[in-house]
């Protein structure tokens, strides 16, 4: 191999940089999203696989439809109206009362740092 | 190649690849397409790369290829500043200059002419940065995307992922928020693709090896795009099957639509074909010949390795061995018997 110390060099790093995630998490034991489902009510507005999936497009129409149209009624599938609010249902003390115990769980987990918080105010916890 | 005739079988081959995928998920086969792929994929990707590079190492380079476009050191009173020095360095330094501009900037594809006709028969040569500011825009967008990537493949984060997130989705328009760089990286590609196929002269030299990659990485951004954007997937599972492949702890979760599996799929594609395709200049770059070695032809003795080893037999050695036979004919000897003798 001509050069061989420099090319071998380059090698190495190009060979540390793309295993990354590899020596990045060794060792580390993933804490996987542990989600507090709320214990009074036990239907959400629309099924579980379709808000494990959609409750930002769910969330961002209510949003419209209250900011925009002053629209504060949602009609479920089945039938059910709710008033269109993030903090007085979604996170009423009957459903989603904890932030830390159901919003971050997944957030956190998959690094996403959504700006509902940003006009919102979350319940306040109890340590 | 025919130009129809490439983009079908560009276009077949990345359509049937998508169809494997399908294929794959309608037929459960998770465990498949999902951990043993991949793992394979990244394997080929590794050591095709590192064969690739070690292939290229053991090329021998003995003289320097001078192609340059500027003055080379010579004489003191001969001009040679600082933009010779990059284009046409003789010192490591320079060196380190030119691969700088060249790997982070792309400076040749900067450096891109275009003929044109001037008034009457008069031809001019123009600069046209079309062409680099299409591939800076789709290096590094990709670049970008792929970084991003890594929140899908690390626990916890890294800074920089986070803070390239924050920066890319800095407009905060769409929910989820719209990543610059993943849009920018379609809209390159898409330049990249019209580009060769609209120029006639370009097109004229485009094969399947260059429709190829494109149609795949646009099928790649598309997926993940709709996948982000339109159709939704399951992002806490998908985090689970990638977190649990780095970890070496596969398991597949039940809950993913086919979409990522077409996107997952096309990705292992694009890994596993990276080294014996173009696109393996990613590594090459670092190694062209005309770029990374100094032209310093005038200045260093550079021996050439596959020279075959020559046995010499040096005068002085002839004359060793037949000093006496020479003097005894009459011949001329650079030494005297008796002064050899003592030497010997």
């Amino acid at each position: 191999m001509y050069d061989g110390g420099k090319i071998i060099t380059g090698l190495i790093i190009g060979v540390i940089l793309l295993t990354f995630p590899i020596w990045y998490n060794l060792g580390a034991a993933p804490p996987e999203p542990d989600i507090k489902l709320p214990v009074k009510t036990k239907k959400c507005v629309a099924p579980k696989d379709y808000m494990r999936e959609k409750h930002m497009q769910v969330l961002d129409l209510w949003r419209d439809s209250v900011v925009r149209t002053a629209k504060r009624i949602y009609v479920a599938d089945d039938g059910r109206t709710f008033n269109m609010s993030l903090q007085n249902t979604c996170m009423s003390a009957e459903c989603h009362a904890k932030k830390s115990e159901f919003c971050d769980q997944c957030h956190t987990y998959t690094d996403v740092d959504p700006y509902c918080w940003d006009c919102h105010i979350p319940p306040k916890e109890k340590k | 190649m025919n130009v129809i005739l490439s983009l079908i079988i560009s276009g077949v081959a990345v359509f049937g690849l998508v169809a494997i995928a399908v294929i794959g998920w309608l037929a459960n086969l998770h465990v498949l397409f999902g951990v043993v792929i991949p793992y394979v994929a990244a394997a080929i990707f590794l050591l095709g790369m590192i064969y690739r590079v070690v292939d290229w190492g053991k090329s021998p380079v003995p003289f320097r290829i001078p192609s340059t476009c500027s003055q080379q050191k010579s004489l003191p009173w001969i001009k040679y500043d600082y933009v010779d020095k990059l284009d046409n360095p003789h010192s490591k330094l320079g060196v380190w200059g030119r691969m700088f501009l060249e790997v982070v900037f792309f400076r040749s594809l900067f450096r891109n002419t275009r003929m044109q006709f001037g008034n009457g028969e008069s031809i001019r040569y123009t600069s046209s940065k079309w062409l680099w500011l299409g591939a800076i825009a789709f290096h590094y967008c990709f670049f970008i995307v792929l970084t991003r990537h890594l929140r899908f493949f690390t626990q916890p984060q890294p800074f920089f992922v986070t803070m390239i997130e924050k920066i890319d989705g800095f407009f905060q328009i769409w929910l989820p928020t719209a990543y610059q760089s993943g849009l920018l990286l379609g809209a390159a590609v898409t330049f990249l693709l019209l580009r060769r196929l609209l120029i006639a002269q370009v097109r004229y030299v485009s094969l399947p090896a260059d429709y190829f990659p494109l149609f795949l990485i646009l099928t790649v951004v598309g997926s993940g795009i709709l996948m982000r954007y339109v159709f939704k997937t399951d992002v806490v599972s998908i985090k689970e099957l990638t977190l649990g492949l780095v970890n070496f702890h596969p398991k597949v979760p039940e809950n993913i639509g086919v979409l990522f599996y077409i996107h997952l799929f096309l990705v292992c594609v694009l890994f596993a074909y990276f080294p014996f395709s173009k696109l393996v200049h990613m590594g090459g770059v670092f190694l062209s010949p005309t770029r990374n070695l100094p032209n310093d032809n005038r200045v260093v003795r550079h021996i050439n390795p596959w020279n075959p080893e020559v046995k010499i037999h040096t005068y002085e050695a002839y004359e060793n061995e037949f000093r006496e036979k020479m003097i005894a004919a009459g011949l001329p000897v650079e030494k005297k018997v008796a002064s050899t003798e003592s030497k010997e």
